[in-house]
């Protein structure tokens, strides 16, 4: 039988689904602990959103999957939502702006057409944003939850790259591009043809000069020592963007955090303005984020700062082990009764979900094998038969003695 | 394009009878290429007939073929190359009227920009890579130099700058050189040998490839020379839409009968803006098959379309204001749907049951996309698939699609190319249409009443 299923997405099977919904829960309760509170935003939102300068670039831009609306006559189009943090900030444009402080959190599908179709055009984020605070320790704060996550479900060796939006945009004005030049460059940057930056018509030094800063990794200290040798030690321009990266950097590393700066390693969001930060697990990236100011009142909103993190949850779903499944305790009991007792036996069920076990009533395709525990319904004494595994079996006459035994 | 490129293949000696300008039949073979057979399409459909896999090879304007590309980058389609001829460029207008402040403030501007075009896939990535904020795109099957100021910020058309001067628009970036190009199926390019067809017509020696890259804008504004100023359209002035093509004349006469005076229409100029005795309304002459969004969009007050384009419309957009205002009466086409006589089907059950029985789609070509669309759904048709098409649709039968949507005057046609109609949808005349939305205006609403009542008077005595 030829498969049905659109090219470039996935089905979430039942065994991949328990991961999934494990990955949510474990994301759901940090966020929870550290104080944030979830939302959810439409599938379908207005392009426009996404196409202004400082939002998406235009290769990203060209993958989103738009349409015309019914009512869509103007020629404006509608999109399927290719990025997580530009709805909330509408979201809270919208509905939210009167609050000096709001700490979100979403889990949400995005669409992003990829050519191939070898990798998924739907993809789920899990992510949070923090509205209102520009410090250094906001940006960290996002960082350790995410950390956090990724530690309690077990996944390790993982790498925090550190880059600076503003550091980026400050070097290119240092060498002399005009302002659209400078976003036509950040834009290749953004989209990963660093490579094409020759065709933007840089001369050879520039070209070199930009390479090298661009390459230049490591720790806060290597790196302002690097930038100091590439250009000299007038740092004009420079410095807060520095400050910040180093401010950043330096509180993750009095945390115990491993990373390391690498302004390249930034993609897809133009709306970043401030410290960048991305997880790699080995050679894919499982999540990332950053700062960006200049979001909000782009789209309209007061001027206020923010800064987010997403985690990618297929890439997540690849790494968790199965040991990291939480066990289930509580008994699976498939219920027996005779045919004309169906009323019966699915009062029982009910009965034991209300005292907190896993029921299933027998529909005679069930396997006995995947329960703990099968309990057969008689019209004689004994009412109820429990059966363990070991085909050992125990007998009662009311449902409390049933639930006695099932304790044990 | 057919002139240009006829004399070329036979300059090649392929030997085509019949392809020329006044062909009846659109199929032809090759008298020297015994392997070689030909079929004229509209140059719109080339591309992606091509990309698809229906023909090996295609010719037709760098600039349709970008209007797939760049929308479907992964189209099996190889840029053979350009072949030298039917050369012009496609560019991104103003009105001339507008000055160059104007054309800062558009770029800027943080509400809608319009875009009229032909292209809009090609319009789409202009906009975005011009970095517009927020930007509409009207799709249109032409007169998109029509557009600028009053029905559109920007036009993307195709043309010479001479010849955009002429129309009042003035270019402020070259988006694309277009010229005639051969076009081939990725898959066909590689396992086919076509070398010696291929030789016969390019060289690669000889001609340039056309740049088919996206050009950037225009670094510098030049100084915009206007020959053209249009009519401003103030709140009382009423904006009414007429159509181009052959509905021209019907609707000079109905226009006649109603008292309604018209200068230069139908103009032998191509003036698409006639002066009107009727004092307050200014008039503009474009595409019938464009008009019912353009009053939905509110860029007309009153249209003289086709009730076939009005529905074409609402069945994409349920909830628009366009409504039909008057029946015209004129210009009469059933819409059907038409197979193959080879085919056996009687009706629209037929179609059903065919569906049914194969596992590939059925593919309905029109030029209708959304009432096909709806009539493929309202027959539980299956698994189909809709091929937008821009003309001369009866070609596509039997090879290239298995269903069209048509209009038919006499059915004459559709019989000529071994066709049947198989079921009636409905019947269309021309009608003039307007907004539901109320006129807040007194007095342009009391002339948009005048109007309708002088054309009632018309369709009387037609």
């Amino acid at each position: 039988m030829k498969t049905q299923r659109c090219k470039g997405t996935r089905d979430i099977s039942p065994g991949e689904m328990a991961v999934f919904r494990l990955i949510e829960g474990v994301f759901r309760d940090a966020c929870l602990n550290w104080g944030y509170k979830e939302v959810r935003t439409p599938t379908l939102e207005y392009l426009h959103l996404f196409t202004s300068v400082g939002t998406l670039t235009p290769g990203m831009l060209e993958r989103v999957y738009s349409f015309l609306d019914w009512d869509g006559w103007s020629g404006e189009r509608v999109v399927l939502r290719p990025d997580g943090t530009i709805p909330v900030a509408r979201l809270y444009i919208d509905s939210l702006e009167k609050e000096k402080l709001a700490k979100l959190f979403y889990v949400a599908n995005t669409f992003i057409f990829e050519a191939t179709g070898e990798k998924t055009r739907e993809r789920w984020q899990c992510g949070a944003e923090l509205i209102g605070v520009s410090s250094p320790s906001a940006d960290v704060e996002l960082v350790m939850l995410a950390l956090e996550v990724l530690q309690r479900l077990q996944i390790d060796g993982v790498k925090l790259k550190l880059s600076h939006a503003g550091l980026i945009r400050a070097l290119l004005a240092r060498l002399g591009l005009s302002s659209e030049e400078q976003a036509k460059v950040f834009d290749r940057i953004l989209d990963g043809n660093i490579k094409e930056l020759s065709e933007l018509g840089l001369d050879r030094t520039e070209l070199e000069t930009l390479s090298a800063l661009l390459g230049l990794k490591g720790k806060a200290s290597t790196f302002v020592k690097g930038l100091k040798e590439l250009l000299s030690p007038d740092l004009a321009g420079l410095q807060p963007g520095i400050d910040d990266l180093v401010g950043v950097a330096g509180l993750l590393e009095a945390l115990g955090a491993d990373y390391q700066i690498d302004l390249a390693s930034v993609r897809d969001f133009e709306y970043y303005t401030g410290a960048i930060f991305q997880l790699f697990k080995g050679k894919g990236k499982i999540g990332g984020g950053g700062r960006y100011d200049a979001l909000i009142p782009l789209m309209g909103g007061r001027d206020t700062p923010a800064s987010g993190v997403a985690l990618y949850i297929d890439r997540l779903m690849e790494l968790v082990k199965p040991e990291a499944l939480a066990k289930v305790k509580a008994p699976k009991i498939l219920v027996r009764v005779k045919p004309e007792a169906a009323q019966e036996g699915f009062s029982l069920v009910a009965r034991l979900h209300k005292a907190g076990c896993r029921a299933e009533f027998n529909l005679g395709a069930q396997k006995v094998a995947g329960f703990g525990w099968t309990l057969d319904v008689q019209a004689k004494a004994p009412k109820y038969v429990l059966t363990d595994r070991a085909k050992k079996k125990f007998e009662a006459q009311t449902i409390s003695e049933v639930l006695k035994l099932l304790a044990k | 394009m057919l002139v240009e490129t006829a004399a070329r293949l036979d300059e090649a000696g392929w030997g085509l009878d019949g392809y020329n300008a006044s062909a009846r039949l659109y199929r032809v073979k090759s008298r020297n290429f015994p392997r070689l057979s030909a079929k004229m399409f509209h140059e719109r459909d080339i591309p992606v007939q091509v990309a698809i896999g229906n023909y090996d090879l295609g010719i037709c304007g760098s600039d349709w073929i970008e209007e797939l590309m760049v929308k479907y980058p992964s189209s099996a389609l190889v840029r053979v190359g350009s072949l030298g001829y039917a050369q012009s460029a496609l560019y991104a207008a103003f009105s001339a009227a507008d000055g160059v402040s104007a054309v800062e403030a558009v770029w800027q501007r943080a509400g809608v920009v319009r875009i009229a075009s032909e292209y809009p896939n090609i319009a789409e990535h202009f906009a975005i890579n011009r970095r517009l904020r927020r930007f509409g795109i009207f799709p249109l099957w032409g007169a998109a130099e029509a557009y600028p100021p009053e029905s559109a910020d920007l036009a993307l058309v195709c043309g010479t700058e001479e010849g955009l001067a002429d129309c009042g628009l003035a270019p402020v970036a070259r988006v694309l050189a277009v010229s005639a190009c051969l076009v081939a199926n990725r898959n066909s390019w590689k396992a086919k040998d076509m070398k010696e067809v291929v030789a016969s017509i390019y060289d690669e020696a000889k001609v340039q490839e056309a740049e088919s890259e996206i050009i950037e804008p225009y670094p510098g504004k030049r100084p915009l020379k206007s020959k053209i100023f249009p009519p401003g359209a103030d709140g009382d002035t009423v904006r009414l839409a007429l159509p181009d093509g052959h509905q021209q004349s019907p609707t000079f006469n109905l226009l006649s009968k109603a008292g309604i005076g018209i200068d230069d229409y139908p103009s032998p100029t191509g003036n698409r803006r006639p002066a009107t005795d009727l004092p307050g309304v200014v008039i503009k002459v474009i595409r019938p098959q464009d008009m019912p969004l353009q009053v939905a969009s509110g860029n007309f007050d009153l249209a003289i379309t086709g009730r076939d384009w009005l529905r074409e419309h609402l069945y994409q957009f349920p909830t628009s204001p366009v409504k039909e205002l008057l029946d015209l009466g004129s210009g009469r086409v059933k819409i059907v749907a038409v197979v193959s006589n080879d085919m056996p089907v009687a009706d629209a059950a037929g179609l059903i049951s065919l569906s049914a029985g194969r596992t590939a789609p059925l593919r309905v070509a029109s030029e209708y996309v959304n009432i096909a669309d709806k009539y493929a759904r309202d027959n539980h048709l299956g698994s189909y698939r809709v091929v937008p098409t821009w003309g001369a649709t009866e070609v596509f039968l039997p090879e290239d699609a298995d269903l069209l949507i048509e209009n038919t005057e006499t059915g004459r046609t559709i019989a000529r190319h071994n066709l049947k109609i198989i079921d009636t949808l409905f019947e269309s005349t021309a009608c003039l249409i307007g907004s539901r939305r109320r006129v807040a205006n007194v007095v342009k609403r009391e002339k948009i009443n005048s109007i309708i009542q002088a054309l009632q008077t018309g369709v009387k005595l037609n």
